[in-house]
């Protein structure tokens, strides 16, 4: 079971609101590639892992995403905080106000919404694994691609913390993926998987 | 234990001032911390963060996952 922390996980701040901004990093919350699908990426893999160090580290990167998802949500509501309908309509995202007004949707930075097609689950351990590390490549780059779009000192703050994430767990990714590798080349293996109990 | 503390947090969200839950969700809490604390000490560690690990190795990746049990 899950326990709720009252606190973020890095500070998250905005210099003023930016609705323009909001509207673009709204895909880090419903997009393909945002905190969202990485979470229940990783927590839906872990029940396919073949060892107890694949299963914590699925449970507990998917875990660290999950307050990567308050810290998305948090940084759109400060972006659009105290925003009426014309500042919406300014920035291109009146339809936002239209269905949603201040209220939080999952979508992408083009407004389509998130959907569970943006997350793999094969069973295969190896498969899984590198689907992971493929995706923590692309919210790194989604990322770079984020911090290029605003001038927002404070939110390139946050935003330069959660790329660094997506390489540390990239990184535990890939040294998982040598540990599961090992694993299943092990000739015990071959006699089944039953033969470890 | 867990489940009380949790029945009464709900309950508390909806009646913050009521004296009586506020004194049971308190007893309940401290059972819960002296249950969690003995079995972390004779099994292993039910929260990766916020406690203490063995010192001679990490078991949160080795005692079974609950849909294991």
């Amino acid at each position: 079971m899950w326990i709720y922390e009252k606190k973020m996980e890095h500070p998250v701040r905005v210099s003023c609101p930016d609705v323009g901004f909001a509207k673009l990093v709204i895909t880090q919350y419903g997009g393909p590639d945002g905190e969202l699908s990485a979470s229940l990426r990783y927590l839906n893999q872990r029940y396919s892992m073949p060892t107890g160090a694949a299963k914590a580290l699925l449970t507990d990167i998917g875990t660290e995403e999950l307050a990567h998802v308050e810290m998305i949500a948090a940084m759109v509501y400060k972006l659009t905080e105290g925003a009426d309908p014309e500042d919406f309509k300014a920035a291109g995202w009146g339809g936002q106000y239209a269905q949603h007004n201040h209220g939080l949707f999952w979508t992408d930075a083009n407004g389509v919404p998130w959907a569970a097609k943006y997350i793999a689950c094969l069973g295969d351990p190896i498969t899984d694994l590198t689907e992971d590390m493929a995706a923590e490549q692309k919210a790194r780059s989604t990322y770079e691609h984020l911090i290029q779009l605003t001038n927002d000192p404070l939110v390139k703050d946050t935003l330069r913390f959660l790329w660094q994430r997506e390489v540390v767990h990239f990184q535990r990714f890939g040294e998982m993926l040598d540990i599961v590798q090992q694993h299943m080349n092990n000739p015990h293996m071959w006699n089944g998987c039953c033969m470890e109990k | 234990m867990e489940f009380i503390v949790i029945e009464l947090n709900l309950y508390l969200d909806t009646h913050p001032c009521d004296e009586d839950a506020l004194h049971d969700y308190n007893c309940a809490v401290k059972m819960f911390e002296k249950y969690v604390k003995e079995y972390q000490e004779r099994c292993a560690m039910m929260f990766a963060q916020g406690c203490c690990a063995k010192t001679d190795c990490w078991d949160w990746v080795e005692a079974p996952w609950p849909w294991e049990l």
